[in-house]
């Protein structure tokens, strides 16, 4: 690991003064592990846990206000969350391990980076090392033609397959979640549709944080009165493992018929993916099994599979219709 | 295989005995050497500075140092000062304050418990926060050791497995990982211990599955998972 220096933050102005040195960190549980694989080198730490964003408020709206450092655990046990954005709390519960939940923070979550093993590797994006554009732009993408049974269907280029990781991110996605960040240049929020970035051909660029900006809160809207939300993960094993794939809905019936409903997906996509496409499908209809599956038809229309992940088209379809029927019983 | 590890004990007899080390050069550098000194203060000895001196002591020494071994070594600071990259930091571990001078801000909690404080009781296994070895309580929370640095841990309180109980006054998770035998080869016992007592407090539901699931982030390779879940459940009765 490369040496570092480190400060501890412990005001808003000073954490921004100093971003520039380094990086941020909060739990560290993407950090840390990434700077034993050198696949993070920063030269400055600069430690936020101090900055008082640890609350999760009530807004006069009837909406809440995350902070950035409340903890995976905390805003997944937290009793409003749990009563009103059950999606939420589920997505985080089925995610990581309760040690991992208990440090990893709601900002730090949502700057997770992929699982991607070549991604991963120390050398990768090196002279000798796997191509990876997410490391090094225009070494290459290993991925394409190596082990990507794990790897993404929708978003992705002919530049990077890598899967965005997050549960809390799809949950999220679904309530339409607003980033509040600040920086440099000041205060500013970003819909967490435009948030993550695709790959393209500028797979290193995966948010839309500028330099030095710092995640402060993040804001989910009042629930949809008599709405209901479900989030259901599929993966290798029961627990403690990344999604093949999840789905989140937050749906409201009345009369047998959809009033309303948002989509997102997991453990699919190269960012965490709401589909418009599927909400187009449902939004009106009757909530029942052949509309459900027209939805992930639809939701999955798009999906580029490899030889080794095309398996996970029908997976994502039969567990998106699943979530729905869940949602919607 | 077994030409490998014949080629492999070739290579072994090879060194030995003409090449074997003198007595004083045979003593493992497992830490630095003033956290050596600090365990021999006061006439006390560490069990690891007992066991890395085995090479230079031989057997003589007999078991009488290992009975002496239980006390913890007195917090003490060793001499180096702050460069780049190092910091001074007082850690509060198991009710006691550590001052620790010149530490590396690249050591993890984990490396800082084990090899300057010398709790060697919580393990080092993936040291990527996926099979819980490492497993400590920060503030009364479970987390991994492995995946936190030691600088940003001043003020907090840490609690270890030496701090939950000792061999004459166990905790009741101890206890009750020995009555139903919750372990094979023992590695990852402490860590899981430290979860099970974690999640005491935590709000999880009352089954055995619900057990299980809060015990998802501990691996024990011997398998002694159907144990682990009788020791809990019974702590949690």
């Amino acid at each position: 690991m490369q040496t570092f220096n480190y400060v501890k933050a412990t005001s808003l102005d000073k954490a921004l003064a100093g971003a520039s040195a380094g990086k941020f960190i909060a739990g560290g549980t993407t950090l840390v592990d990434l700077m034993k694989l050198s696949v993070e080198q920063p030269g400055a730490l600069v430690d936020i846990n101090l900055l008082p964003l640890d609350k999760i408020e009530k807004l006069p709206d009837g909406g809440i206000r995350i902070g950035a450092l409340v903890r995976n655990s905390d805003l997944a046990w937290n009793a409003d969350v749990k009563e009103r954005y059950a999606v939420l709390s589920e997505a985080l519960l089925s995610g990581a391990s309760p040690q991992l939940r208990n440090m990893a923070t709601t900002g730090g979550n949502l700057l997770q980076r992929t699982r991607c093993a070549y991604f991963r590797e120390p050398s990768a994006g090196t002279p000798g090392g796997y191509g990876c554009n997410k490391r090094t732009p225009g070494s290459g993408c290993a991925a394409l033609d190596g082990f990507h049974r794990t790897h993404a269907i929708l978003g992705t280029s002919d530049h990077c397959i890598a899967t965005h990781p997050s549960d809390m991110c799809v949950a999220m996605a679904a309530l339409e979640a607003v980033i509040h960040v600040e920086g440099p240049k000041g205060k500013r929020t970003i819909p967490i549709g435009e948030f993550h970035k695709l790959p393209g051909d500028t797979p290193n660029i995966e948010n839309a944080l500028e330099p030095g900006e710092l995640v402060t809160y993040v804001d989910l809207p009042k629930p949809i009165e008599g709405s209901r939300s479900v989030y259901l993960k599929l993966r290798d094993r029961a627990s403690y493992e990344f999604a093949l794939a999840s789905a989140a809905v937050v749906a409201k019936v009345e009369g047998g018929h959809i009033r309303y409903v948002r989509v997102a997906m997991g453990g699919v996509g190269t960012k965490p993916w709401r589909s418009h496409e599927a909400e187009a499908e449902l939004t009106g209809k009757s909530a029942d099994a052949a509309i459900f599956r027209k939805a992930a038809e639809a939701a999955l229309a798009a999906a580029r599979p490899r030889a080794d992940n095309a398996f996970k088209v029908e997976l994502a379809k039969r567990c998106l219709v699943r979530t729905l029927k869940l949602a919607t019983a | 295989m077994a030409d490998t590890a014949d080629l492999h004990l070739k290579h072994l007899r090879s060194q030995s005995p003409a090449q074997e080390l003198a007595p004083d050069q045979q003593t493992l550098e497992l830490e630095p050497l003033d956290g050596a000194d600090a365990a021999t203060k006061g006439g006390r000895f560490s069990r690891r500075s007992f066991l890395s001196g085995l090479g230079a002591t031989g057997l003589l020494a007999g078991a009488a140092p290992l009975a002496a071994a239980a006390p913890a070594i007195e917090p003490v600071a060793d001499e180096s000062t702050d460069t780049a990259g190092s910091a001074t930091v007082t850690l509060r571990i198991n009710g006691k304050d550590y001052t620790l001078r010149g530490l590396d801000t690249r050591a993890t909690l984990l490396d800082t418990l084990r090899e300057r404080v010398h709790l060697t009781g919580t393990k080092k296994g993936c040291d990527h926060g996926q099979c819980g070895a490492c497993t400590v309580h920060v503030n009364g929370r479970r987390v991994n050791s492995c995946l936190s640095f030691a600088v940003m841990h001043e003020g907090d309180e840490i609690t270890t497995i030496e701090g939950l109980g000792q061999p004459d006054n166990l905790h009741p998770m101890q206890a009750a990982f020995v009555e139903h035998d919750g372990y094979q080869c023992g590695y990852c016992t402490s860590g899981q211990i430290m979860s099970a007592v974690a999640l005491l407090k935590e709000p999880i539901g009352p089954t055995d599955e619900d057990i299980k699931s809060a015990m998802a982030g501990n691996i024990c390779r011997c398998g002694a998972y159907t144990n682990i879940v009788a020791a809990v459940r019974q702590v949690r009765a």
